[in-house]
């Protein structure tokens, strides 16, 4: 299979002495949407930084489009497309200047240039707003400018550092929309980091879960989820019980790791359909009394949970007192 | 061929700036206006002193006003930088195929042009309240050069003190402490034959002081080029050396991100 983007033990420290990645490896295909997803902290946004070239590694080895970062930067930057982390368009220039300069640094000139700008910005709806200054803009409009610029030279490889970090929901509908159509795009591959789990969930074929500058589990969303083994039970009871609620559920086939806490029970089955009817008549035998049951497919929050042994949010709150 | 090119879309991009900003541009020539007429009438009878040489004082002050602005404006270069590096648009070039040598370039390219705009402007100010400079359109065209040398060189330490710094305050701060008592250490308002010797002697290493020297000669009539050429040599000395300095100070910004 082609490799978009070979990351191997990258590894980088800050002078404070602050670790940002430690040995970060993976792998992205061609014409894939990967996702690094982890907390505020964890070395994602400089992974991006090293693999477009903005950093130097202090160890480690990365290609893109099977060129080197580091021997080859040049030829690296002329690949790739960045959507950095917030918004870089020039406030003091219209939306066509900023396309048309940065199509002119990429080599594209003259009527060509001008063709660009125009579909571009006709694309991502900003064909009204081309001769203002982006000064003027809203948010999501100079975040839809920010990708029209990363893509003016067709790039191979699409770089989005927490690309919806900041937007109100409903513009991050808008964006989630867009990167996917940019997605399907012939040929195009797409590394995306996030702190959202659902982004990652949404847009990626492929995640990687960085935690301290590290990988620390890889797959497509399903994979990692089904790593859990089976779905989450959640039975909510009338009352509480004593210690026959859990006798009564644990002996059942295809059902485990049965938790009783207070008024609420906790279960994993392979098939959360099936095991809900037996579930449920189980209790009734042992007399329990039941109010609502919930099967959910278990989440990429769980996921983060079990491979870091911290939720989401404490890690989040971990970076930023950090 | 390419450095070429890529410089000039971003002394574009920043003329273009320049050009959005009426307030800014009105706000920079008003400076050197009221420095040429206010100067110009409060020192009037300066060339009654004796040691002054020439016959008014708004052609001997004309020179030094136009290479004055060439540094008071240069000076405040390193600003965009910074904002450009707080908006990330920097970065956004650095990940892109630019030379980097051309975001340099760029801005003190930019500045040279500023420069000679607002110098054809105070030169044509003082054409008419008055002034005459023998030294004819030759003359005058070696003042702009000196300027937009004066200028180039200003601009290339604030973009490299601004790289440094990375904050507007500092950056503002350090531009208000040189700045003006570059402009008083020199022969700008006074003859040097008038000025005190220990300020004479620190004049003599003065960059301001020399293009405001040379300037003068240059359009005075009987201009003494061979110190002209000397002092024009000094400035480009100067000018590799700040463009070296910005070089500099971009790589280890570079290094930082």
């Amino acid at each position: 299979m082609e490799m978009a983007i070979e990351a191997d033990g990258l590894a980088k420290s800050y002078p404070k002495g602050v670790t940002a990645l430690d040995g970060l490896s993976f792998e992205v295909a061609s014409g894939s949407v990967f996702a690094l997803l982890g907390p505020n902290g964890a070395g994602k946004s400089t992974a991006v930084k090293i693999l477009t070239t903005l950093a130097k590694p202090d160890a480690g080895k990365a290609l893109v489009e099977r060129l080197d970062v580091v021997a080859n930067p040049d030829a690296v930057r002329r690949m790739i497309g960045v959507v950095a982390q917030g918004s870089a368009v020039d406030i003091q220039a219209t939306g066509r200047e900023n396309l048309r300069l940065q199509g002119q640094i990429h080599g594209i000139r003259g009527k060509a240039v001008e063709e660009r700008a125009q579909e571009l910005l006709d694309r991502f709806g900003l064909a009204d707003a081309a001769d203002r200054i982006a000064r003027g803009y809203s948010g999501g409009m100079q975040r839809r400018l920010d990708i029209a610029m990363a893509l003016v030279h067709d790039p191979a490889v699409l770089f989005l550092d927490e690309p919806t970090t900041g937007l109100d929901p409903e513009v991050r509908a808008d964006m989630w929309a867009e990167i996917a159509r940019l997605a399907a795009e012939r040929g195009k591959s797409v590394l995306l980091t996030t702190h959202y789990l659902e982004e990652a969930d949404q847009l990626a074929e492929r995640i990687a879960i960085v935690d301290r500058g590290k990988v620390v589990a890889e797959g497509t969303p399903d994979e990692l989820k089904r790593e859990l083994r089976g779905d989450a039970i959640h039975v909510d009871l009338e009352r509480e019980y004593n210690g026959e609620v859990r006798g009564a559920v644990g002996g059942l086939v295809g059902v485990r790791d049965v938790v009783v806490d207070g008024r609420t029970l906790r279960a994993r089955a392979d098939d959360g359909g099936r095991a809900v009817p037996l579930v449920l008549q189980a209790l009734k035998s042992a007399g329990v009394e039941v109010s609502s049951v919930r099967v959910a497919r278990p989440s990429l929050d769980d996921v983060y949970l079990k491979y870091t042994g911290r939720t989401f949010d404490a890690a989040e709150a971990e970076a930023t007192t950090r | 061929m390419t450095l070429i090119r890529h410089t000039l879309y971003m002394t574009l991009r920043h003329l273009r700036e320049l050009w959005r900003q009426p307030w800014f541009v009105a706000v920079t020539l008003v400076q050197p206006v009221i420095w040429l007429l206010l100067f110009g009438a409060l020192f009037k009878r300066v060339i009654e002193i004796p040691g002054f040489h020439g016959n008014s004082y708004i052609a001997f002050l004309a020179p030094g006003v136009v290479v004055m602005t060439a540094m008071f404006s240069s000076a405040w270069s390193g600003m965009a930088l910074i904002e450009d590096i707080n908006r990330g648009v920097t970065a956004r070039f650095l990940v892109s195929p630019v030379r980097r040598e051309a975001l340099i370039a760029g801005r003190i390219l930019k500045e040279a042009v500023v420069v000679v705009i607002q110098s054809l402007i105070i030169v044509a100010l003082a054409l008419i309240v008055g002034a005459s400079f023998p030294g004819g359109v030759g003359g005058v065209a070696a003042l702009f050069a000196i300027s937009a040398l004066l200028g180039a060189t200003f601009g290339a330490l604030s973009n490299g003190f601004g790289l440094i710094m990375r904050q507007e305050e500092a950056l503002i701060g350090a531009v208000q402490f040189i700045v003006l008592p570059l402009t008083f250490l020199s022969a700008t308002f006074l003859a040097a034959d008038l000025i005190p010797k220990w300020m004479q002697h620190v004049a003599d290493f003065n960059p301001v002081n020399w293009a405001v020297v040379a300037g003068r000669s240059a359009v005075s009539g009987n201009a003494d080029w061979g110190m002209i050429a000397a002092r024009a040599g000094f400035l480009v000395a100067l000018l590799a050396l700040s463009v070296a300095f910005a070089t500099r100070a971009f790589q280890s910004y570079q290094r930082s991100v």
